[in-house]
């Protein structure tokens, strides 16, 4: 066994182990001299009471608000206060259900209305937490940004007097000229890319500001979130439009069936473009448990952008829109809209198109209006308007088969159904109207021989004929398909986006990098032997500082090999080798952070 | 029937084949883990205690030193690390696993790992040809999410031991859920292998759903630890003041590793898979962005994924904070982990939203 080294500390003449007890102040303050400042958390004070006076109330809500134990009370608040969003419907998501909830609960709906719990999210008291968390947290960065500044310009703290009370350490005795010891570690630290400068007869060196970086960026990066969120929240436009194959929608606030933006949105920010529908594919499951359940929906546009950009052919499926600028445009909805045309007695054509109509339920069983306002005039030659029912089924199962709902999605077996108005469809009364419904308050009822109102399931091709000369109506063997889009311009998701990577980046490097501090301190021995000490302090107790000193240790003693010790080694077997003022009649203790476990 | 349909539900039935052999398997691994429970001596019984009480208030005045072998003793010639624990922190010694230094019950042990290895290969076949039959990622509902999740789940706790981390203590607990996660999902869950609704039709659904069930696999395994920690912190505690546990306690809690390594594998844990969560949050809502035209909407699940972000989010400052270290942040990682397991289960089930389709 090699005696050329001994792990004997504490032998030179700094004489970190002869300490006299009534030092022990001093020491402890040397070490957190060591500790200081190796992250920018805020220091946790007691909440003591202030002194009197604004200003000291003031200065003392104010620390109170920037301190770790407020901002983890309020991200508590946070996750907690977002629940009942999630349980009790909301205004925001589905007004219908909000309404039914206040039908239902005579007492306990007008009481969620006044907690605004049917729209939590942009409720005051919902608003008052994460407004404080941001304050928190914009005056937790700014002085934090501050020290940490001040870190990069200043330096490592110089080593403390007893390095064997670090939580990793190792010395040899060597050779090398204490000078020559110090100059090769302040190389190797630097090559190891440590900040490292010489100080008295210690070389001090920190590694990983990374970490704090990454903390300060994580937290910048939440409020760069927060602001792109509602900027786009105050700027965002949202419409639908039903679009049947085609036609086509060019993008101005009059095209659009319903128009909904943020408060400062000016219809001058509305994007440029147009665009026709094609054509619209849906396919469905045919067979198995999940039949009639969607499995692509197509709608092939050609579209071009600004006022008369060039015409360009792409296609919109649910999950891929068009993005168009700042725009993007979304497949949302799709139905049937199956052509008809109404004669008047003569047998002139009074009304020919597609008659776009809502599905109802998941095998697009569908209803709505066919609405003939000018053109017709009926038997007698008077101007009169014709309005139908229309309820349309595109499976449908058969005469007399109970209900008329539709057995599947595609158009295997289309029936129209439709029952006949005469009158005035009141559409220029001045209230908006759905051209979905008939308003049957001026219409009259076509009646059939047995005197009730005439209707009649038609399939493509037929045609009902009106009593008494009235006309008819013909559903065309043509049908076709309608595609519902959603258009959506909101500006800054770019900006969430960026702040969103910049967080994931941030915490990673917060969470994975470890800041340390490591000290060489090389002194001559009193029989002139140098004794060399290293030590290495983390921010949290780690293995991986003790096996970074360790392959530190390494290199060093390459260029400082080691040298006899002053006695032999008694038990060279032994792996346990007690420190300066190790108390070796103790069984050994694993360490609560051991190198040792994983 | 076409012939690709032929295969894909021959391939179906083949998965499910795997999945209950797996099951059986599992089950013998967990009897395995009883056994080495059962039959893992006693003996190492006191040594928390002697760490705890023999050397009373002594120990902060004379710490120990402990010395680190640079790769065994052949190098003697390199300096040796010494490490030191913090001052205040407990002292104690870990334990010695499931088995208590019993060679039977090492072996019982041993035996449970492999069964579990052999378990886990069979379950991720059933996964993957259950994959195959539906020609598309395997998390379209939920039957696919917990096959997926446990195998998972049990993965993760593989992996770790492969790393040699001390953690086969967790293997009883863990195969406990899995069993019970592979029963609810073959009898209540079970939905007939199928293709996806369009708006699940995306890569997102790789990247977002891959990701989300890894992260609940991971803080599945940090919340058995932080609970263990909360059983064998207040042992220590009751030791360290004289108190005499329960001998049912001492037996299961003095072959657990210490408190403070139990806190610190689950803050590990925890912490190492925060950021990916994160990104699970920003993924989804791209997807969101695609798919239904906004990227956040306060939908149920999402505001779940965000209530859960946000408490491990307190757990990991209530780490940084003074006066929050130790027990009361393990009380927020099970609350955390608690939401996390709502939104998994609960928002399925109970509220419905956008998320919904997605089987059950
Ligand atoms: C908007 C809400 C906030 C969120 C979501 C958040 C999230 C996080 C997360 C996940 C970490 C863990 C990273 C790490 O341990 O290094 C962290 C660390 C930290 N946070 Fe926050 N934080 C928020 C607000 C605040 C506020 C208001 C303060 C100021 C009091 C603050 C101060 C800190 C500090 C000092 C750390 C570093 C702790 C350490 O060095 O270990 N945070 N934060």
């Amino acid at each position: 066994m090699s005696k050329t080294n001994t792990d004997t500390a504490g032998t030179g003449t700094t004489a970190p182990g002869t300490a006299a007890s009534g030092a022990a102040g001093r020491e402890d303050g040397d070490l957190t001299a060591a500790g200081s400042r190796l992250s920018t958390a805020p220091q946790e004070d007691a909440p003591t009471l202030p002194s009197l006076g604004v200003v000291g109330w003031a200065r003392w809500f104010w620390r109170q608000l920037t301190s770790m134990r407020v901002a983890l009370i309020l991200l508590f608040l946070l996750s907690l206060g977002a629940i009942p969003g999630s349980l009790i419907p909301q205004t925001g998501q589905d007004e219908t259900k909000v309404a039914d909830f206040m039908e239902r609960h005579d007492t306990l709906g007008p009481l969620y209305e006044k907690l605004g719990l049917f729209h939590v999210y942009s409720s005051v008291w919902f608003s008052a937490i994460y407004i404080l968390l941001f304050v928190s947290l914009i005056g937790c960065i700014v002085p934090r940004t501050w020290q940490f500044v001040g870190q990069l310009r200043g330096r490592p703290p110089g080593a403390p007097r007893r390095l064997t009370r670090l939580p990793a350490y190792t010395t040899w005795r060597t050779e090398a000229a204490p000078e020559e010891v110090r100059a090769a570690a302040l190389k190797i630290l630097k090559g190891r890319r440590f900040r490292a400068h010489a100080a008295g007869d210690a070389v001090a060196a920190e590694k990983g500001y990374l970490r704090e970086f990454g903390n300060l960026a994580f937290h910048v990066a939440l409020i760069v979130m927060l602001v792109a969120f509602a900027w786009g929240q105050l700027f965002k436009s949202e419409g639908n439009k039903l679009v049947v194959e085609g036609d086509g929608f060019a993008n101005t606030l009059t095209q659009y069936d319903d128009f909904k933006s943020g408060s400062l949105f000016s219809t001058d920010d509305l994007t440029p473009f147009s665009f026709d529908l094609k054509g619209f594919t849906g396919t469905y499951e045919r067979t198995g448990p999940n039949k009639g359940t969607p499995r692509t929906y197509r709608a092939d546009l050609t579209y071009s952008e600004g006022a008369d950009g060039a015409e360009r052919t792409t296609k919109v499926e649910v999950n891929k829109p068009l993005e168009i600028g700042d725009s993007k445009v979304y497949l949302v909805s799709h139905g049937y809209a199956p052509v008809v045309t109404v004669r008047d007695g003569k047998g002139k054509v009074v009304y020919r198109q597609p008659v776009p109509l809502l599905p109802l339920d998941s095998n697009v069983t569908s209803s709505g209006a066919i609405k003939v306002l000018d053109g017709y005039r009926n038997a007698q030659g008077a101007k009169e308007q014709l309005g139908f029912n229309a309820f349309f089924v595109p499976t449908f199962k058969g005469a007399g088969q109970g209900e008329m709902l539709s057995q599947f999605p595609a158009l295997d077996n289309p029936v129209l159904a439709v029952s006949a108005y005469h009158g005035n469809l009141g559409v220029n009364s001045g209230i908006p109207q759905s051209v979905y419904q008939l308003d049957k308050s001026d219409m009259k009822e076509f009646k059939d021989s047995g005197g009730s109102l005439l209707k009649k399931r038609l399939e493509p091709g037929q045609t009902l004929t009106l009593p008494g000369g009235a006309g008819s109506i013909t559903f065309e063997k043509e049908i076709k398909e309608w595609a519902g889009f959603q258009i959506v311009q909101q500006p800054g998701s770019g900006w969430a986006l960026a702040g969103a990577l910049a967080a994931i980046f941030g915490l990673a490097a917060s969470l994975f990098v470890q800041r340390r501090r490591v000290w060489v301190r090389a002194v001559p021995g009193p029989d002139g032997v140098t004794v060399v000490e290293m030590a290495g302090l983390g921010r949290s107790e780690s293995a991986k500082v003790p096996e970074e000193l360790g392959a530190l240790a390494g290199l060093l003693y390459d260029k400082a090999p080691g040298a006899p010790g002053p006695d032999p080694d008694p038990d060279p077997g032994s792996a346990s080798e007690p420190g300066a003022n190790a108390t070796t009649d103790d069984p050994p203790a694993v360490p609560a952070e051991g190198a040792e476990k994983k | 029937m076409t012939l690709a349909a032929a295969t894909n539900e021959n391939l179906a039935s083949l998965s499910n084949t795997l999945i209950y052999s797996a099951m059986a398997v599992y089950t013998l691994a967990f009897f395995a883990y009883i056994a080495e429970w059962l039959f893992g001596s006693r003996s190492k019984v006191g040594r928390t205690a002697a760490a705890l009480t023999g050397k009373g208030t002594a120990e902060a005045a004379a710490p120990e030193i402990r010395v680190k072998t640079q790769g065994g003793t052949a190098v003697l010639e390199r300096p040796k690390v010494v490490t030191r624990a913090a001052s205040g922190a407990r002292d104690v010694p870990d334990g010695p696993g499931a088995h208590g230094g019993d060679e039977q019950g090492d072996l019982y042990g041993r035996i449970a790992v492999s069964l579990t290895v052999l378990a886990f290969l069979i379950e991720a076949a059933g996964v993957v040809t259950r994959a195959l039959s539906v020609e598309r990622a395997p998390w379209g509902n939920m039957y696919e999410f917990n096959i997926t999740f446990s195998t998972v789940a049990v993965g993760v706790y593989l992996g770790l031991l492969a790393l040699r981390k001390n953690v086969r203590w967790i293997g009883l607990p863990l195969i406990t859920t899995v069993l019970l996660d592979l029963g609810l999902a073959v009898t209540v869950l079970y939905t007939a292998s199928d293709q996806l609704v369009p708006a699940l039709h995306s890569y997102w659904l790789w990247i977002h759903v891959s990701t989300a069930i890894f992260c609940g696999a991971v803080f599945y395994v940090g919340a058995v630890s932080t609970l263990l920690y909360l059983f064998r912190d207040s042992y220590e505690n009751k030791l360290a003041s004289g108190g005499q546990p329960g001998r049912f306690a001492s037996s299961v809690l003095e072959r657990l590793p210490a408190a403070a390594s139990l806190d610190k594998f689950s803050y590990r844990v925890n912490a190492a898979v925060f950021p990916l969560w994160t990104f699970t949050i920003i993924a989804g809502a791209i997807w969101a962005g695609d798919a239904w035209g906004r990227y956040w909407g306060w939908d149920p699940k999402e505001t779940w994924s965000f209530i859960t972000w946000v408490a491990y989010a307190a757990y990991l400052h209530a780490r940084a904070t003074a006066g929050w270290k130790g027990r009361k942040a393990a009380y927020l990682a099970l609350i955390a982990f608690a939401c996390w397991l709502f939104n998994y289960y609960g928002v399925n089930i109970f509220v419905s939203g956008k998320h919904s389709y997605a089987g059950v």
